[in-house]
């Protein structure tokens, strides 16, 4: 099973930009992840899917060490995960996050949340971190709205912001977290028209997603989890059209 | 097509009976029938009970005159405040030196309300605060420039009540929230210890740390060392109200969203950054209201000081009505001082739900 990605990644001169290797975690005795190993190209779209509980969100939050694993290694951007704080805020500050619910800071306004990490962290000096605040902002359409605040945007509005501020950060790989899920219908377009140009930028991407018409039309690769395990991965085309296992089969004809 | 909908539809005003002083007392006083008998009792007895007291208060009573004037009255003898206004106000400090007492509460009470707008909330305010620390304390204690030293046991009255709330608020908040980080820490050498303080002092009351401090703690220290006493009350006063502020926090450190520590750390702020501007301006936000309690009992709670022998503006009201001359007018004078305590509690409570609205951004 874990062999079957090598042969994706056919272009050997490139290094992966996330290298899982046998990755286990446990929440208490509740074996949540099994064995993980992923290699993850720059610019490469992966699209990870399967039922609730499956582990799919956990896994990208061990990515960037929300969640702490306990076995095997996770390498991302050559910074190997490990207690090291140091080691963990490198990393987190290189890969950007896109949350269910947004979370972004409701005490400050739009411009304010964008600007935080790059003045922070980046330690940009607060008139060129407000310029690239404002760059992304308009990129995701709504510089309108920079000075407001997040309790008066809708969740389409807020959940753009949210990517906004992950990129304002500059980050070489962005994890979403079931970017959709929250948002009413109507809502879901604009955010996942924000994701696709991303895509088209060359943007190293991380989707958990029940967004299938996504899947299809940005991955390069669709990820199928269950109980813990990646069952199957393949380019979207195989993944729909020809599933290789019963559970993925199962699952493809409930959501389809 | 709209606006034809529009024109047709009618401006309706509202019933009368629904508005104006009629609705309202339809609506507040009189809404249900025992609302109704509730409001006809209270009334009632307001009728009976407030003619007599303004009668004492204002109509019999004498509000600037010699004490054997207040003798022959029936009302209330209020000169008994102006008469010992000096006394109660400033107590024991030395004659002719008022004005340094009261050029510093003065220079207090304008830097706090100066300080009231967010948007002097800079660096060069702390800066102005710290000058005015000296300056006060250089008014208040003297030895140069030609004014006398003014020993800390002849401070009283109200800037002593002012020095040891206002000292015990600014200090204890801060040392509370670091309580209040320790005490959730993940490193259980200091966690233990912050329970530990915590526990151990919200078990035991202010009276009882007060005399710790005054009474029993000069003996540990060696010979000829000694702890100014004022300092002594107010560091009782600090670490006492620190161990409350610091419960309070950590309640509003609790009721902040995970999400918001997770945006934070994924963002690659560290600790102290998400602590500093991603959680406490949150959680401090939403524990206003209980942390401007404490701070109202603290400014209360200075007047235990009068066990340990601190005469605070309470301790020297009494002594002005143990003075035979004005003995029998406590009522009066006690109610003065309940109004003085009211302006101040009420200020800061006026004064955070005002901060509360600004600092509210529709969420």
């Amino acid at each position: 099973m874990n062999d079957s990605q090598t042969n994706i990644s056919s272009a050997d001169t490139v290094q992966p930009i996330i290298k899982i290797a046998g990755m286990h975690k446990w929440y208490g005795d509740f074996h949540v992840l099994s064995d993980i190993n992923l290699q993850v190209l720059p610019q490469e779209k992966i699209v990870i899917c399967g039922p609730s509980g499956s582990g799919k969100s956990t896994l990208i939050r061990c990515i960037n060490r929300l969640e702490e694993h306990q076995r095997g290694q996770i390498i991302v951007n050559g910074t190997e995960l490990s207690n090291d704080i140091k080691n963990i805020e490198k990393v987190r500050a290189e890969v950007g996050m896109v949350f269910q619910h947004f979370n972004l800071f409701p005490h400050l306004t739009i411009v304010d949340n964008l600007t935080l990490g790059p003045i922070w962290v980046r330690k940009t000096p607060k008139k060129e971190a407000e310029e690239l605040a404002m760059m992304y902002l308009e990129k995701v359409q709504i510089a309108e709205q920079a000075k407001k605040f997040p309790g008066q945007l809708s969740g389409g509005q807020q959940q753009r912001v949210a990517i906004a501020r992950s990129l304002c950060m500059n980050p070489q790989v962005m994890l979403f977290d079931e970017p959709t899920s929250a948002l009413d219908p109507e809502m879901i377009k604009e955010v996942l028209d924000v994701m696709i140009d991303l895509a088209e930028e060359g943007m190293t991407m991380l989707v958990v997603t029940h967004e299938m018409g996504f899947a299809k039309s940005v991955a390069d690769r669709v990820m199928f989890m269950d109980e813990g395990e990646i069952v199957e991965q393949n380019s979207p085309d195989v993944f729909f059209d020809n599933p290789q296992h019963e559970r993925t089969k199962l699952f493809l004809s409930q959501i389809l | 097509m709209t606006n034809a909908t529009t024109a047709k539809r009618e401006q309706l005003k509202p019933p009368i009976s629904n508005v104006g002083i009629i609705g309202w007392l339809k609506s507040n006083l009189f809404s249900t029938w025992y609302n109704s008998l509730l409001s006809v009792i209270m009334l009632g007895m307001l009728a009976l009970m407030l003619p007599p007291v303004f009668q004492w208060a204002f109509v019999d009573s004498l509000w600037y005159s010699s004490a054997e004037a207040c003798r022959n009255i029936e009302g209330a003898c209020w000169s008994v405040v102006p008469h010992n206004f000096r006394f109660i106000i400033l107590g024991f400090f030395p004659e002719g030196q008022e004005w340094r007492p009261i050029l510093a509460m003065v220079l207090l009470l304008g830097l706090v309300i100066y300080s009231k707008e967010r948007s002097r909330w800079k660096k060069s305010l702390a800066w102005l605060w710290l000058v005015n620390l000296v300056v006060m304390g250089t008014l208040m204690y003297g030895g140069v420039l030609g004014m006398p030293v003014v020993e800390t046991s002849q401070w009283s009255g109200l800037p002593l009540t002012l020095v040891l709330s206002f000292f015990g608020m600014v200090v204890a908040y801060p040392m509370g929230i670091f309580l209040a980080l320790g005490r959730r820490s993940k490193m259980p050498a200091i966690k233990t210890l912050c329970v530990v303080y915590i526990e151990m002092i919200r078990g035991v009351p202010l009276i009882s740390l007060l005399f710790m401090s005054s009474i029993m703690f000069p003996l540990f220290l060696p010979e000829g060392v000694t702890i100014d006493k004022v300092l002594r009350a107010l560091i009782a006063i600090i670490l006492f109200t620190a161990a409350y502020i610091a419960e309070v926090v950590r309640g509003g450190l609790q009721a902040m969203p995970r999400g918001q520590y997770e945006a934070a750390d994924s963002l690659g702020l560290n600790y102290s950054q998400t602590m500093r501007l991603i959680i406490l301006p949150q959680a401090l936000k939403i524990v206003i209201p209980p942390s401007v309690g404490i701070l109202l009992s603290v400014f209360k709670d200075t007047s235990l000081v009068v066990i340990i022998a601190l005469y605070d503006v309470l301790k020297t009201t009494m002594v002005t009505l143990s003075n035979p001359e004005w003995a029998g007018y406590s009522k009066e004078s006690y109610i003065f001082l309940a109004l003085l305590y009211f302006a101040f509690c009420y200020a800061m409570s006026s004064y955070s739900r005002r901060l509360e609205r600004e600092l509210h951004t529709g969420h």
